[in-house]
């Protein structure tokens, strides 16, 4: 665990490695007096934010955080789009994962460079973690970084990781309002791609109802529905990236 | 949610706060929760006392204070008090309503001995 930020509960290892141990205080004796620090709780997580998100604009880097559930098709998505970027963009990609590179591997096997993160017991990447990470990515000029966060959509919302926007992966094979039970993960995301279309046929899903879940909760967010088995939205999904950059 | 890693950001705060000052342990920490914070009182208090343990504030007591949550409602074009992120406007019913307070966490001030 890191001395200075302390995220990761002694178990969060880039690559298979850990980083930092831990310092401790001993106890002395004097009397009782108040300590002013008016800090938010957040506050370290949100400089270390900072910091990444200065490093990337200097290299001109457009940064996602990739959020969702386990199980959405995030690294999917993220191979297909890799696919579909080949020559155009270089893509490189930050995978959370509590445990194993089995993520980074899959992306590595695109040929984009990738590094995994393990999160060990966090349910969550924090600014810290991937700041580090970022660091041991050589990362081009004017390419695009896809941080996959780990699947969890609670903890996520709360960490911004100095990313350009967050993008929240919902499938039609989960509930129409996961928005609804989740709120806080689709009000701090600026799109919602609405994954796994092609099942569709074989579901009663309502993909009105989800839409409507998602905007009540946040009534800016984009959708865009996709499959990245038939490629269906893909385009779209590659036309709201370009647009941004 | 994250109950775990808030808690161990308090820590964080609190041993920054008294690196560099005589201080023997914390007896007190007094928070400022927003309604809006998604935080869970008790679960915080749970972890807190665990991060806590073997460091400067090994022992110390959490004084939580709640902040009212408050929205700018889009449709009646004024600031209205939220109870919860999805209850929409008060007024008005809608939920074109923007979190304008009561989210934040944030950590006053210490009692130290």
């Amino acid at each position: 665990m890191c001395t200075t930020c302390g995220c990761g509960h002694g178990e969060t290892k880039i690559e298979g490695h850990a980083y930092a141990p831990r310092h401790s205080h001993a106890p002395g004796m004097a009397p009782s007096r108040m300590l002013k620090i008016e800090q938010d709780i957040l506050s370290k997580n949100d400089a270390y934010a900072r910091e990444n998100r200065a490093f990337l604009a200097g290299r001109r880097v457009f940064a996602l955080n990739l959020v969702s559930s386990p199980g959405s098709g995030k690294t999917t998505l993220l191979c297909k789009t890799i696919e579909m970027l080949k020559g155009k963009s270089t893509v490189a990609v930050i995978e959370g994962d509590q445990q194993t590179s089995n993520d980074a591997e899959r992306i590595r096997a695109t040929g984009a460079p990738a590094i995994q993160i393990n999160t060990g017991k966090g349910c969550h990447l924090d600014a810290h973690m991937v700041g580090h990470a970022m660091h041991q990515l050589d990362l081009p000029e004017h390419s695009v970084l896809m941080i996959e966060n780990v699947g969890n959509l609670v903890c996520p919302a709360a960490f911004d990781l100095g990313e350009a926007h967050k993008v929240v992966i919902l499938s039609v094979t989960e509930g129409e309002d996961k928005p609804l039970k989740y709120p806080d993960m689709f009000r701090a995301a600026d799109l919602m791609l609405l994954g796994k279309c092609d099942l569709l046929p074989y579901l009663a899903y309502d993909v009105d109802r989800a839409v409507e879940s998602a905007r009540r909760v946040n009534p800016d967010i984009q959708v865009i529905r996709f499959s990245a088995t038939t490629g269906e939205g893909m385009a779209d999904w590659l036309a709201w990236l370009e647009q941004r950059r | 949610m994250h109950e775990m890693s808030l808690a161990e950001g308090i820590l964080q705060l609190i041993e920054d706060a008294t690196r560099d000052e005589d201080v023997g342990r914390v007896s007190v920490v007094f928070l400022e929760v927003g309604r809006l914070a998604s935080v869970e009182i008790e679960s915080l208090r749970f972890c807190f006392d665990a991060v806590v343990r073997d460091s400067i504030a090994e022992g110390a007591r959490l004084e939580i204070s709640e902040v009212p949550g408050t929205g700018w409602c889009m449709d009646c074009s004024q600031s209205v008090p939220m109870s919860d992120k999805l209850g929409g406007c008060p007024r008005c019913g809608g939920y074109k309503v923007q979190v304008t307070g009561g989210t934040d966490m944030r950590v006053k001030e210490l009692e130290i001995e």
